[in-house]
């Protein structure tokens, strides 16, 4: 029970609270990016989501097993990075040949996400505060689950945004701060909830 | 982008293609570490040195690389030099290394870094390679203190740690906090933006400036089309992205 209650509570805690964007500031490229269209914002938060928790297993199992026996945890940024990256062409040519449709969606994403900062943000995260492989893979989820509700919500912002009169300074990225930081202030009332 | 580059690195990356206000690169540690002035230019030195020296080993390796790996290549070459640095700080600087955090490590995937391997030290000699990593990092650096700085005069009433607090407090006034906390950074980011785009509206009026630089197809530009789209054009999933992403 009182891992079940643990779980629960880092979950909402890296999907609301702290969330990953609006709070940590990872990923804040592919936030501000990819999030003109609600359809491909959906598409890039699902292949987040997708690359996030599987990068948060493997880089778990590859802490606990290969470099905490060898302290060689001085290396873990080369090696996960190097992992991310092979993971994301690994998790490409799979789909690419298994599951071509997941791939017709996804597949334009995938190449993205090996320098998105919360990937190997949150694989850095599991690593200092000292999670096991069920509470890495669950904070990894929830937090790729936070991005994808907030570039989610970004995007639906900025395609009512279009139609709206801009003052010619703040048009282009400016509003999309403005905009952005509204979210983030939104975001701060989940901070009472834990 | 090759000939201003050819003629000045050092100065372009300081001010025409500065990486942060013009190319909109590295936008994840620009917003987080900015709490501060002394952060902001921890953080932009950290990069500047991490920037400098990828850059001279990558040019200096360029011949030797091949082209298929050298994604992987470059991003070990990064990620070494980032965990020198990052025990360096460890070592000397604890105060900055816990103020960073996690944003140390996080240096390998600044799109800065690797954006200006793949544009200009795969392609350049070594020296030019060296000015051009120390001209865009201190245009990082740059930026990130100047944010830094409006966000501790307003959210702390300080400017690099030294406290004017009295004094305003006396006459009544308090710091904003928000500008601290993290919607204060979207804000100040986007302030700055739109009075720089209205100061080269009008030094294009005046026909001082010809042309913006920024969202060039050469280098990834993170505001409009997604950080990396261009190093992985071997496998054309980028332009695909770019495509649907409606980029003009």
């Amino acid at each position: 029970m009182s891992t079940i209650s643990e779980l629960l509570i880092i979950a909402i805690g890296s999907a609301f609270v702290s969330n990953v964007v609006l709070s940590q500031f990872y990923g804040l490229c592919p936030f501000l990016g990819v999030s003109k269209q609600l359809k491909t914002a959906g598409g890039m938060g699902v292949a987040v989501i997708f690359v996030i928790t599987l990068a948060s297993l493997v880089s778990s199992l590859i802490y606990g097993f290969l470099l905490k026996p060898f302290e060689l945890e001085y290396l873990k940024t080369i090696v996960f990075i190097l992992v991310i990256a092979a993971l994301v062409q690994f998790v490409e040519m799979f789909l690419k040949k298994y599951i071509p449709a997941l791939y017709e969606s996804l597949g334009v994403y995938l190449p993205l996400i090996t320098t998105n900062c919360a990937v190997l943000g949150t694989a850095l995260t599991n690593v200092q505060e000292e999670y096991n492989i069920l509470y890495s893979l669950v904070n990894g989820f929830a937090t790729a689950a936070g991005f994808a509700i907030s570039i989610c919500i970004l995007a639906g912002i900025r395609e009512k945004m279009r139609y709206n009169n801009i003052p010619k300074p703040f048009q282009g990225m400016p509003i999309v701060l403005v905009t952005a930081g509204l979210m983030a202030i939104a975001f701060c009332g989940f901070s009472g909830l834990l | 982008m090759n000939e201003t580059n050819k003629t000045n690195p050092f100065i372009n990356g300081l001010i025409k293609e500065n990486p942060t206000f013009v190319l909109m690169l590295g936008m994840c540690p620009t917003l987080a570490v900015t709490t501060s002035a002394i952060n902001g230019l921890g953080m932009g030195l950290t990069t500047t040195v991490v920037l400098t020296l990828s850059n001279i080993i990558i040019s200096a390796l360029r011949n030797v690389i091949p082209d298929k790996v050298r994604i992987p290549a470059f991003i070990v070459i990064i990620a070494s030099f980032v965990t020198i640095v990052g025990q360096f700080l460890e070592a000397y600087l604890p105060a900055l290394n816990s103020a960073l955090g996690m944003f140390i490590p996080l240096i390998v995937v600044n799109c800065i870094i690797l954006g200006r391997a793949e544009a200009f030290a795969s392609k350049n000699k070594v020296f030019a390679s060296a000015l051009d990593g120390l001209g865009m990092g201190l245009g990082f650096t740059v930026a990130l203190t100047l944010i830094g700085c409006v966000r501790e005069i307003l959210g702390s009433f300080s400017v690099f740690g030294i406290s004017f607090k009295a004094p305003l407090e006396a006459a009544g006034l308090s710091p904003i906090a928000i500008f601290v906390m993290a919607p204060g950074a979207f804000f100040v980011l986007a302030a700055i933006i739109a009075v720089m785009s209205v100061i080269r509206d009008k030094q294009i009026k005046a026909g001082k400036e010809t042309k913006i630089r920024a969202c060039n197809k050469d280098c990834a530009s993170c505001g409009d089309d997604g950080c990396v789209h261009r190093f992985y054009d071997e496998n054309g999933a980028d332009t695909a992205v770019g495509k649907k992403e409606g980029v003009q």
